[in-house]
């Protein structure tokens, strides 16, 4: 387990909330997208992008980078936002988020945004493509001398794969298919983030479509599983630290989490699940994320 | 009687030998591959064969994921299945996303003809046809298949190779040098054209001899590829013969016989028929004696050709 200061956790988490407010303004401002779902897994892709994964955005086709698979795609609004602070684009492009001529599709598009590693939208594909990625690793691995592999932080590997899930997705059978697969391969390089925020789009999904215990269907599909607060950053990274150092099976992390977290009236409401909000709702929005973030930088 | 050649070991043969030439091939079974005879490569090639189980949709998924890591996927299950339960993978990942998938479509048409509607595959065409990017091949024979599979490995871009199960007659030797994405004319002749692809190029053949008895030629155009279609060869045999007949083992709509007709239709309206399957479903039977009751006898095509010949000489 490594250690991570408080100094990291406190720069990591603030990040997380500005990134929120960044969202906001995105969605508000082009009166599209889906916030909910994005205010949801602002912690775990902030550590992903900003400590956890190997990239480098000058060259985002690197062979021995980790690969990250966004699967539940409509979220991809805090996608882009940290992705263009991590450099893989201009931050002012975030304006074109939903817009003609964008590279910021309505959702990841890989044929259009160097750094996204499949199309998402269509739920469910994350975890099968993400075993082929996996299982991919895994062939270079036993092809190659460890020398021939790049290793800038020290980590001679052929990288690693992490798909970031929603709760709702895994209603899609695909999920499953994909789940047995990993567990089969052992692709011990592959690491799951499923973010439960308990909501889909049009209710609970304890309601739309009951997935407890959450936990004991991965582990019985033989994957290593651990439950965090997924907005609790010192647990996300030190999961995301446990999940690599496990060998031979698939990993997963259940990241409870609170859809809409951070603006009193959306969280925990399947409204805000893909619904812009107005410009009384957005100054509210705003100022309680703003307030939010003061406690981190105080 | 011609000669024949069993189309599943013909292909299993290919497969290994495209694992020798081609390093980064590797194969994916929805565990069919006793069917397909994709084992063949998992005997030579075990670390680079995966068998996903009975899950097409993550048969598709999972060789994307290989493809966007490099590798040249070879998808093995029924053909049926990769047009219908997989549809989604192939649009959004393949098509759109680029994804250099082969997708190997196994007991293509009515070949695996005692399994029943359920398992025909005659849709497929059709339904993959509609996907901007994606390449369709049907090989006549083990000959084809040799030549054309390695061309499907370099091909940049999404395929989907339509198999046969059965025995098929021999048309090629080793001398025959397809190509991807041009028609390879197997007769000449100046009356009227015959485009078929699959095992409807031998029995186009057969109605050419019955049809040079009664004094009409009859050009054959083996069309193994519908998409990216060989419209030069299709306007060319407008042309040049006035009379076009296609025929193929799937159904009329949208196919080989589709295709023709949106290129006669809108550049060159010239009489044709388009012999397949009539926009119906099948049934369990003997695989040939079902290609004879849905429509795909040689009488039909033959039937086929008078009919045309008969608009081309009444202008209508």
């Amino acid at each position: 387990m490594h250690y991570h200061s408080e100094a990291l956790i406190t720069d990591l988490t603030a990040k997380a909330q500005s990134y929120r407010i960044q969202v906001l303004k995105m969605v508000y401002q082009a009166q599209t997208g889906h916030i909910g779902g994005a205010f949801s897994i602002a912690e775990v892709l902030t550590a992903l992008y900003f400590h956890h994964l190997r990239l480098d955005p000058a060259n985002p086709d690197w062979e021995d980078r980790d690969r990250l698979l966004f699967s539940k795609g409509h979220a991809c609004a805090m996608l882009y936002t940290c992705m263009a602070h991590r450099g893989f684009f201009p931050v002012e492009e975030l304006a074109t988020f939903r817009q003609l001529d964008s590279r910021l599709q309505g959702h990841p598009d890989k044929m259009k945004l160097p750094g996204i590693e499949a199309c998402a939208g269509p739920l469910g594909h994350g975890v099968a493509i993400g075993v082929g990625m996996a299982l991919a690793q895994k062939l270079r691995m036993q092809g190659v001398k460890p020398s021939a592999l790049s290793a800038p932080s020290g980590r001679a590997s052929a990288g690693r794969t992490y798909v970031v899930l929603g709760d709702g997705e895994i209603n899609a059978g695909v999920v499953w298919e994909g789940a047995m697969a990993a567990a089969k391969f052992k692709l011990g390089n592959l690491t799951a983030i499923l973010d439960y925020n308990g909501i889909q789009q049009t209710g609970a999904s304890a309601d739309v479509m009951p997935t407890e215990p959450i936990a004991d269907k991965w582990e019985a599909f033989g994957w290593h599983v651990q439950e965090i607060d997924g907005h609790n950053m010192q647990e996300v990274l030190a999961a995301l630290d446990r999940a690599d150092e496990v060998h031979a099976r698939p990993s997963i992390i259940i990241a409870r989490t609170t859809k809409g977290k951070g603006v009193s009236f959306m969280e925990y409401d399947n409204r805000w699940h893909g619904a812009p909000p107005n410009q009384q709702q957005y100054e509210t929005a705003l100022a309680e994320l703003e307030e939010g973030l003061r406690a981190w930088l105080h | 009687m011609a000669a024949l050649v069993n189309m599943r070991k013909a292909y299993g043969q290919a497969l290994v030998r495209l694992g020798q030439t081609h390093p980064n091939v590797v194969v994916l079974s929805a565990d069919v591959s006793n069917s397909d005879h994709s084992y063949m490569f998992e005997e030579v090639y075990p670390d680079r064969f995966f068998n996903v189980g009975i899950a097409e949709q993550s048969l598709v998924d999972v060789a994307v994921g290989l493809a966007y890591s490099g590798k040249i996927p070879f998808a093995n299950t029924f053909a049926f299945l990769f047009a219908t339960r997989a549809l989604e993978m192939v649009r959004t990942h393949l098509c759109y996303g680029e994804a250099n998938v082969k997708l190997m479509g196994a007991y293509a048409g009515l070949s695996d003809s005692f399994d029943g509607p359920t398992h025909h595959a005659i849709f497929d065409v059709a339904i993959l046809r509609s996907l901007p990017k994606m390449t369709i091949i049907t090989p006549a024979d083990g000959a084809a298949i040799d030549k054309l599979l390695p061309q499907v490995a370099d091909w940049q871009g999404p395929v989907y190779f339509r198999l046969s199960r059965n025995d098929v007659p021999v048309l090629y030797d080793d001398q025959f040098a397809p190509e991807i994405g041009k028609a390879h004319q197997v007769r000449d002749g100046r009356d009227v054209t015959l485009i078929a692809n699959g095992v409807m190029v031998e029995r186009c053949l057969q109605a050419a001899n019955i049809l040079a008895q009664a004094g009409i030629a009859a050009r054959v155009l083996d069309m193994h590829t519908v998409k990216p279609l060989d419209v030069d060869a299709v306007l060319s045999a407008a042309r040049e013969t006035g009379a076009i007949v296609t025929a193929e083992e799937a159904s009329i709509v949208g196919g080989l016989g589709g295709a023709v007709a949106e290129v006669l239709g809108e550049t060159l309206p010239t009489p044709l028929k388009r012999v397949g399957i009539n926009d119906r479903f099948t049934e369990t039977g003997p695989y040939h004696a079902l290609l004879d009751r849905y429509g795909l006898a040689v009488s039909d095509v033959v039937h086929a050709a008078d009919q045309v010949l008969q608009m081309k000489s009444t202008g209508r």
